[in-house]
């Protein structure tokens, strides 16, 4: 019997205090933390708000000073500013005055930031310059004499950038950047990010029907991918038997899936029929050339999907390269916010192939539907059927890293991670 | 490389060219809805030329110029490999759309002799046991030409949606 709570009213909104992990056993992933308001509360509180250092725009998105950004920092609006050659300032989005999220352009460029409600005015650093009828009209009203502009600033988060990606934390105890994201994360993360000029080539933003989590989870568990996503199977870009890893680092909290595409590797029949409905024999691709990767990385892999915690996935498939952003929507959903890059001095050829290989991933991809509608069917079975547990036993001995695609172990790592920093 | 092929109008129509061609492009996005309200999928290369460009993208994209595309199409063989995806390996929960194709603006010709035209689009969607939602708004930019039977072909179909944030995902064109 699981001793997961059986919730009298059929809703899993109890108390923080009364959830306890299933056995104190990381195999076993309570529903809770999927479902629960407060701990979406305290996520936010201790890791988007805590410790941690959270994605909030690529510098080319922002080319001149005075270019801002709307962004979030986990579900809190930010602006993220270019204030220099090469400082950054981010800011929360809401008016010291009476709390207006007065940036409502998604970006663009300004020489300063008017709340539209009274306009109290901001500079691009987000300081206060201006309160209108501060000393009041004809010496009527006004602000009392010993107001300070100074004392009525938005929340500024600090900024640490690396190789064109500009990321942001409210804590004045997180550790340097590099540190945070370790040596085998800063090794992948630095394959896409070498400091070649980086080309904005679009967005795409879309809302998932479940917790935030649940992507994290999804890019950490390589089993699925041989299964779920038939189209790797079939047209030979992810299979069993075919080298690849999972790299994690040392608090387990990142991690990237990587792989080598084989054209060589063969597709035995115990394969076949191991992952069942997840090969079809005898397809073939009309346009050969979409699975093409054009070499352009230092890297043995073909393939690596960093998860970067908090809020940040690196997508490289392929030639097909992307960042995308988590901002957590309540419990049951997350909007992803993508963006597509490739690299300035590409050649016309290259960028239409990164095209043509978008349709891999994204709101739309041929990968991305299958793994969207994944996680939704997820937080259904949290929502809608009797609280219980998942279960993540595969590769028992391990804990994050592997080398094999067979594998919960990274999963494992993570939730040891958040299972410290949450306090449950 | 988009902006090249969604060349402008140059010539624009007699009203009485209008109304045959306005004619003739309300038939084409009756029947191109149907096919695809029908889930009919394997049906709808056909209503491209061969060497067709299609793409769906946001309009934060179109504004700025910036190429990306949900759906990223060039070509006959990248047409048959979408529809070979939906078909046979992408997965996902069953569902009704429904296409409602309006204001259908015929513009005039390109100087390459071919016809402008756009219209608004919006498609309501319908999961299994949830009630029924918009699903996305947008226009279509699209350049018709006919083909060697005198039918009307899309060279080109540009869907701009202005629902930037997508519903989950998008199974099937729009």
């Amino acid at each position: 019997m699981p001793d997961t709570h059986l919730i009298e009213d059929g809703s899993n909104s109890m108390a923080i205090e009364a959830l306890h992990w299933p056995n104190d056993d990381l195999s076993r992933i309570p529903d809770w933390i999927y479902t629960s308001e407060d701990i979406l509360v305290r996520e936010r509180e201790r890791i988007f708000l805590g410790k941690c250092w959270n994605f909030v725009a690529l510098e080319a998105e922002l080319p001149d000073v005075g270019c801002f950004k709307r962004s979030y920092v986990g579900d809190v609006p930010v602006i993220v500013t270019r204030t220099g050659d090469n400082a950054f300032n981010v800011f929360e989005n809401r008016c010291a005055h009476r709390g207006v999220e007065f940036c409502r352009e998604l970006r663009g460029k300004v020489n300063e930031f008017i709340c539209p409600y009274h306009h109290w005015t901001y500079d691009v650093t987000g300081e206060l310059i201006a309160v209108p009828f501060r000393r009041g009209d004809k010496g009527k009203g006004g602000m009392p004499k010993e107001f300070d502009l100074g004392e009525h600033n938005p929340r500024q988060f600090r900024v640490s950038c690396r190789h064109g990606v500009i990321f942001a934390t409210l804590s004045d105890d997180t550790e340097p950047l590099e540190e945070y994201l370790g040596p085998e994360t800063l090794e992948q993360f630095d394959v896409v990010f070498s400091g070649r000029e980086l080309k904005v080539l679009g967005y795409y933003r879309n809302r998932l029907n479940g917790n935030w989590k649940l992507y994290h989870e999804n890019l950490k568990d390589p089993y699925h991918a041989t299964l779920l996503h038939v189209y790797l199977a079939t047209f030979r870009l992810m299979v069993a038997g075919q080298k690849s890893a999972m790299i994690c680092d040392e608090v387990g909290r990142h991690a990237t899936a990587a792989s080598a595409k084989d054209d060589a590797i063969e597709i035995g029949d115990d394969l076949v029929d191991e992952m069942k409905g997840a090969y079809r024999v005898g397809m073939d691709l009309n346009d050969e050339d979409f699975t093409r990767y054009v070499p352009e990385f230092d890297s043995p892999w073909t393939v690596t999907m960093s998860t970067i915690w908090p809020n940040l996935i690196v997508q490289r498939e392929l030639n097909t390269l992307g960042i995308r952003h988590i901002v957590p929507r309540g419990p049951h959903a997350l909007d992803m916010y993508w963006t597509m890059f490739g690299y300035v001095g590409d050649s016309e050829e290259m960028t239409k192939h990164r095209m043509k290989q978008g349709n891999l991933m994204g709101p739309s991809g041929y990968l991305g539907v299958d793994d969207n509608e994944a996680i939704k069917f997820l937080q259904d079975g949290f929502r809608n059927s009797m609280p219980g547990e998942g279960v993540v036993k595969l590769d028992p001995d391990k804990e994050g890293g592997t080398d094999t695609l067979i594998s919960e172990a990274s999963i494992r790592s993570l939730y040891r991670h958040y299972r410290e920093v949450m306090d449950i | 490389m988009t902006k090249e092929r969604g060349r402008p109008p140059v010539e624009k129509f007699s009203e009485d060219e209008r109304r045959a061609l306005r004619f003739k492009i309300e038939e084409f996005n009756t029947e191109y809805s149907a096919t695809l309200d029908d889930q009919d999928i394997h049906r709808w290369p056909s209503f491209f030329t061969n060497d067709a460009f299609y793409r769906v993208t946001a309009k934060e994209n179109f504004d700025q110029g910036l190429p990306v595309g949900l759906v990223w199409l060039e070509g006959r063989a990248m047409f048959l490999d979408r529809v070979a995806a939906i078909e046979n390996t992408m997965v996902f929960a069953p569902r009704y759309l429904r296409h409602y194709v309006t204001n259908v603006d015929v513009l005039g010709f390109n100087d390459a002799q071919e016809i402008c035209a756009k219209a608004n689009y919006l498609i309501v969607e319908t999961l299994m046991e949830d009630s029924t939602k918009i699903f996305q708004a947008g226009i279509y930019q699209d350049i018709f030409v006919y083909d060697e039977s005198g039918c009307l072909k899309l060279k080109f179909r540009d869907c701009i949606y202005d629902s930037l944030l997508i519903p989950n995902d998008m199974v099937f064109p729009v």
